[in-house]
Parts: structure tokens; C-alpha cells; sequence
């Protein structure tokens, strides 16, 4: 018998009565402004930092204040340009001197700041972990209160890859004490598109 | 026959210093309340519990159908699923897949799993040089110790410490020890393993039967900085790891990190469902001992546990002992329920390492009735003969006089008596373990019972 028939059999002998599946949940949505307040209280706790916009031109002016030009940025959003043309890299191990990237978001959820990010935003999987600093846009139109009901919107099969960011890299393995920019993104910027 | 030490006796090591031990309480018990107040900011916080811990009963009781789901839809998404009885099949199929793929460099994510099957020291001997990434896991591995919480791997070291290791091990100043230095100097190094890894290894959280994917948290984002870069990703998952749904992960990630150490969520949950093009997926699913717990009636539902370490921070056990004093894996209450059924000579001690307080199955968000299984565990080691002799011999004398109204009234007189008059030296010796660091009340003059009958009127 193979190790897979070994197991099922073992499985099959030794498991508990069938007992049968629960409900999914759900809640009752929020209104806009309270989605809003959530996910920025949230974003903040994850080491991330939310700037709520009325135009997509309000982050170039932001990023020009913040983040040298001459360095690696890459833009996923049409309408922002930035210094690397993504479609010139091939191998993702090109990304490593990429100091900016700026990505768009599908999904965010309100009670924890995790945005949904399928691989077709990424261009690369790595590009967002790899990448000194992290922006990511998302409409608030596209804000939901939980994690039930993310997952209602969407289907985790779609893309080969998808995840939720919901902070810059970070660790507390030391002494508990929080660091961010542990191996990936020195910081979170979420520019909340709200009309 | 080998000889195993004791849970009391591992923690007398770790006791020795006191003032480590109050720092090492304190600190887990910030972690508690952390998650205390991640909890009480859900009013579905005991819904989600409940539901969680029913779809895992589900879970456990239609293990085979699920796994064969799972697999059938992992294959069809590209990924190569294979199964390990064993620590040892577990170890000879990641080998195998290296060889295969002609891996030199490797770097690895936290995997409590790949603890369990001693997957380092059998790499190592092989050869290889294996790099874990997460930063605590990076810390001890440095020191040549193994984790001693499953959430904080080096949580019994402090800074100071961890700045002598990094001293020795990646050149950093002398007596340095600020996290944020120490932090980025592991930054560049380990960002550097990444870029030269051809393969990662990963733990799973969460694998899903309906979609055939599965789901890997982390906070540092070392699972996907490794995974993305390298041409190999082997992801381990014991059996008892799937859920049934996508949706199921709705309840489960909102558990987790809240419970784990109070944060909403881990900064990157990522869901991974076909490879990169040109790239490799395995899926090693391991049993090692969770089918035999499955047959366990008493204790199958502790095949329930998400791995958020909440029952080890509120343990007063735990937190004045450190997870090495358990000599298991998964150390703690879970761990002490776990261990038995996988070697119950050797883990003989840990179910008597509790007060049987509750606190453990309290905070579990998933419900699992630890308390109760550490006292079934008990009886089941007693009945084996396992139980250490002064234990089982101050027990057995326990129940004839707790039996008995007359044993009981003059045992009790007697040993106030005798209480009195015994000289300390003889109460706090070692057949006493509740004599150590602790002192005996004042003997009083009367039980209450005699108290009673003379002031009642």
C-alpha cells in the first residue's frame, strides 16, 4: 500500500461520526465613513499609514515630497509614471534595487487593512516584498467591513497567486519590541481613493 | 531503556535565574492581554470560536474525502502533491526534490511542521546549509537551539543576548544591541540568502480542498521574499491543516493574529493556487502520528489547534518555565496534549504540568477543551504506570484518605501536628516538589471543622 492509501485508510478507520458544516457569516455593512475610519485606525496599528485622496494626481505630488526620483520607482497605475519600465524585467531577482513601488488594490477590508492584491497587480509576485518602500491605491468604493465579506467578493483561485498586504514588513522577534522593515518594505502608504 | 527528564526537572534549569523568569512571565502576559484586547473589540468574537471550531469538527470527521479533494484540485492547479507517512518520508521526499532540481542554496519560512520531522539536522547532515528566515527562527538557529514558543521562536532570549549572537555570527558591534540595528543587519544578510536560494521552503496554514491552494502568514513577508525569487517552493502541511471552503479562511484569519498576539491580521496572508511560469510547486502532505491521534476519542479534537501559541502566553506554567522545559516540538498546554500521543514514555510529565486552571482552553479559538484533555492525559499515564512514583504514591494515599471522614479528620490533626514540629529540612526536600520556591502556610491551630462545632451556638 502507498503512503497515500496508508493514510486515507488510517483516516477513514479513526475518524470521528460525520457532523455537518456551519453557515458562512456575515454582518451587516458599514456606512462609508465608518469603513473608512476602521481601515485607517487599522492601517495605522499595521505600521501603515493611509492618506485619503479625491484624485489619482495627489500622489504624485505626494511622492514627489517623499521619494527621491532618481531612484527605482516602479508605477503600476496608468495615470503615475515612474522611473523603471516594468516590462523591461524579466527575472524578478532585476527587482532588488527597486526603491518604490506603487501598486493597485482590488479589495480592502475595514476591520484590519488587508488589501487584496491578485498577481495580475504585482507584474511580478516578488515586486511587492522585494521593493524598499510600498504604495498601494485603492478606491474607496471598494472597501468592505470583514474578512467575510472580502472572501465573498473574491475568488481565491483566480490569479496562481494572490495576498493580503496589510502593513510593511515587520517583526517584534526581538525583545517584542516592533521594527518595521524587517525583509521586505521599509513602509505602507494606502492612498484611499474617496470621492 | 532511555530516561527522560521531567518537566520539573528541565524547568529548574530555567528557574535558576529569577529575575529572567519574572521578565519571561511578564512578557507573555503582555502578549495575553494583547490579545484580550484584540478579542473584546469583536462582539462576534465567541460566533467566530464557535464557528471555527465546528468547521474543524467537520474538518476531522471527513479528513479522507477532504484530502483526496485537495489533492485532485492541487494537481489539476500544477502543483505536485506528495505524502508522507513519516518525519523520515517527510525528509527523503524534500531531498529527493532537491536533488531532482539540483538545489545548492536554501532558504526556509517558519514551519513547526518541518521542527517536528527534525528536517534541518537531516539536511544538514546531508549537506545542505539551511537558512530559516524568520528573524527569531534566524536568532536561535544562530545559537544552535531549537524555538521555544511556536508564534516567538526566540522569546526566551533578550536583546542583549541576541546582540552577542549577531556579534558572532554577522560581524555587528560589540555590545550593541538596539532591535532596529540588529534587525537590519539581519536584513541585509538574509536578503542576500534570498537572492542566491534556488529553492524555499514553507509551512501551510491553511489548505483549502475546494480550490486545491493553500494560505501562508507571515509578518516579515520571509515566505514570499523566499518563494518568489527561488525556482523551487516545497510547502509541508500536516494532514489536519485543511479547511473545506475558501470562505472558511474568513473565520480562521480573523482568529488568528488577534489570538496569536493581538493584531487584526499578519501584514501578508498570501494564497498560493498554481506556480509562476518555468517554476515548481510541491505539497508535501504529512500524517506522522495525527491519524493515530484522529482514533484518540479523548483527545482527536486537539487536532483542531490553528498554531497561534495564545494557550502558551496565558499559561502560568508556561510562562514561568519557558518552552524548553516541555522537551517537545509544540510546547505548552496544546503541546503537552499533543506530545503523549506521539511518544508517551517521553512526554510522560507534561500533562502534570498544569494547574488545570482552564485558562488555556479559555483563549483557544478554536475551542479545544485542553484542560480536560491534560486530566484525561493523567489518568491514561497513571494507568500505563508512567507517572513519576512520589506522585502516584502521594496520590494513591490522597484518595484512600479524601475517601474516608475518619482517615481525613485524623490525618488532618496529625499533620498539623506534625507540621509544627517537622523540622524544614525535612518538608521542603525533594519528594516535595510544591515545597520548592514556595513556603508552607502557617499551620493553624483547629480545622475548621473543629472551629465550627465550637462557635456555632
Amino acid at each position: 500500500m502507498s503512503s497515500k492509501e496508508q493514510i486515507l485508510a488510517a483516516v477513514k478507520k479513526n475518524k470521528p461520526d460525520a457532523t455537518g458544516l456551519p453557515e458562512h457569516l456575515s454582518y451587516p455593512k458599514e456606512e462609508i465613513n465608518q469603513l473608512i475610519e476602521h481601515f485607517q485606525q487599522a492601517s495605522l496599528l499595521n505600521g501603515g499609514k493611509t492618506i485619503v485622496i479625491k484624485r489619482l494626481e495627489e500622489i504624485s505630488s505626494y511622492l514627489q515630497v517623499h521619494f527621491d526620483k532618481k531612484l527605482q520607482i516602479v508605477s503600476l497605475i496608468p495615470e503615475l509614471k515612474g522611473s523603471l519600465d516594468i516590462t523591461t524585467i524579466l527575472d524578478p531577482h532585476d527587482l532588488e534595487a527597486v526603491e518604490l513601488a506603487v501598486l493597485k488594490g482590488t479589495w480592502a477590508v475595514a476591520e484590519n487593512a488587508a488589501i487584496w492584491m491578485p498577481e495580475e497587480n504585482l507584474a511580478h509576485r516578488a515586486l511587492p516584498f522585494i521593493a524598499q518602500h510600498l504604495a498601494v491605491v485603492i478606491e474607496s468604493r471598494h472597501l468592505v467591513r470583514d474578512m467575510h465579506a472580502v472572501y465573498e467578493k473574491i475568488k481565491v483561485d483566480d490569479p496562481g497567486y494572490g495576498v493580503f498586504i496589510a502593513g510593511p514588513s515587520k517583526t517584534a522577534d526581538i525583545e517584542q519590541s516592533l521594527v518595521i522593515g524587517a525583509h521586505g518594505p521599509r513602509s505602507m502608504t494606502v492612498f484611499l481613493l474617496s470621492e | 531503556m532511555a530516561v527522560y527528564k521531567t518537566h520539573a526537572a528541565a524547568a529548574d534549569e530555567f528557574l535558576k535565574d529569577e529575575e529572567r523568569t519574572h521578565w519571561h512571565d511578564d512578557t507573555l502576559w503582555h502578549v495575553r492581554t494583547k490579545r484580550d484586547t484584540a478579542a473584546q473589540k469583536l462582539p462576534e468574537w465567541e460566533v467566530l470560536r464557535e464557528n471555527a471550531s465546528q468547521i474543524k469538527e467537520y474538518v476531522l470527521s471527513h479528513l479522507d474525502e477532504l484530502l483526496v479533494q485537495f489533492e485532485k484540485n492541487a494537481t489539476a492547479n500544477g502543483i505536485e502533491v506528495l505524502w508522507a507517512k513519516n518525519a523520515q518520508e517527510h525528509n527523503e521526499h524534500v531531498y529527493r526534490i532537491f536533488q531532482e532540481n539540483k538545489v545548492k542554496n536554501l532558504v526556509k519560512s517558519k514551519s513547526i511542521l518541518t521542527e517536528e520531522c527534525g528536517l534541518n539536522h537531516f539536511l544538514e547532515e546531508k549537506g545542505y546549509d539551511v537558512v530559516d528566515t524568520d528573524l527569531g527562527e534566524r536568532i536561535i538557529q544562530f545559537n544552535d537551539q531549537v524555538p521555544s514558543h511556536i508564534v516567538m521562536p526566540a522569546i526566551h532570549l533578550k536583546k542583549k543576548e541576541i546582540g552577542d549572537i549577531f556579534h558572532k555570527h554577522l560581524g555587528t558591534d560589540a555590545g550593541a544591541d538596539d532591535p532596529q540595528y540588529l534587525t537590519e543587519a539581519a536584513r541585509i544578510h538574509l536578503r542576500e540568502k534570498f537572492i542566491q536560494a534556488n529553492a524555499a521552503i514553507t509551512g501551510v496554514n491553511f489548505g483549502i480542498a475546494e480550490t486545491g491552494g493553500f494560505v501562508v502568514c507571515t509578518n516579515e513577508g520571509n515566505a514570499d521574499m523566499g518563494t518568489h525569487l527561488a525556482d523551487v517552493h516545497i510547502a509541508c502541511m500536516g494532514i489536519e491543516k485543511l479547511i473545506p471552503r475558501a470562505a472558511d479562511l474568513g473565520v480562521y484569519l480573523r482568529l488568528l493574529a488577534r489570538s496569536a498576539t493581538g493584531q487584526s491580521i499578519t501584514n501578508y496572508t498570501s494564497h498560493f493556487h498554481r506556480p509562476s511560469a518555468g517554476k515548481k510547486m510541491y505539497l508535501i502532505l504529512v500524517d506522522n502520528g495525527r491519524t493515530e491521534q484522529l482514533g484518540r476519542e479523548d483527545f482527536r479534537n486537539s487536532l483542531k489547534c490553528i498554531r497561534c501559541g495564545a494557550c502558551m502566553n496565558t499559561c502560568p506554567i508556561y510562562r514561568r518555565s519557558s518552552g524548553f522545559s516541555y522537551g517537545s516540538t509544540v510546547p505548552g498546554p496544546i503541546g503537552s496534549i499533543l506530545s503523549p500521543g506521539i511518544d508517551l514514555k517521553k512526554h510522560s510529565t507534561l500533562p502534570f504540568a498544569s494547574t488545570l486552571c482552564g485558562s488555556c482552553s479559555d483563549v483557544c479559538p478554536v475551542k479545544i477543551n485542553i484542560h480536560e484533555q491534560l486530566y484525561k492525559w493523567r489518568q491514561v499515564i497513571t494507568k500505563e504506570g508512567d507517572a513519576q512514583p512520589a506522585k502516584k504514591w502521594s496520590m494513591k494515599l490522597a484518595g484512600k484518605v479524601l475517601g474516608s471522614p475518619a482517615w481525613y479528620n485524623f490525618m488532618g490533626k496529625s499533620a498539623r501536628t506534625a507540621l509544627k514540629i517537622t523540622p524544614a529540612s525535612l518538608i521542603y526536600t525533594k519528594l516535595n516538589a510544591w515545597g520548592k520556591k514556595r513556603d508552607l502556610p502557617e499551620v493553624p491551630k483547629e480545622s475548621f471543622k473543629e472551629w465550627y462545632k465550637k462557635n456555632r451556638k
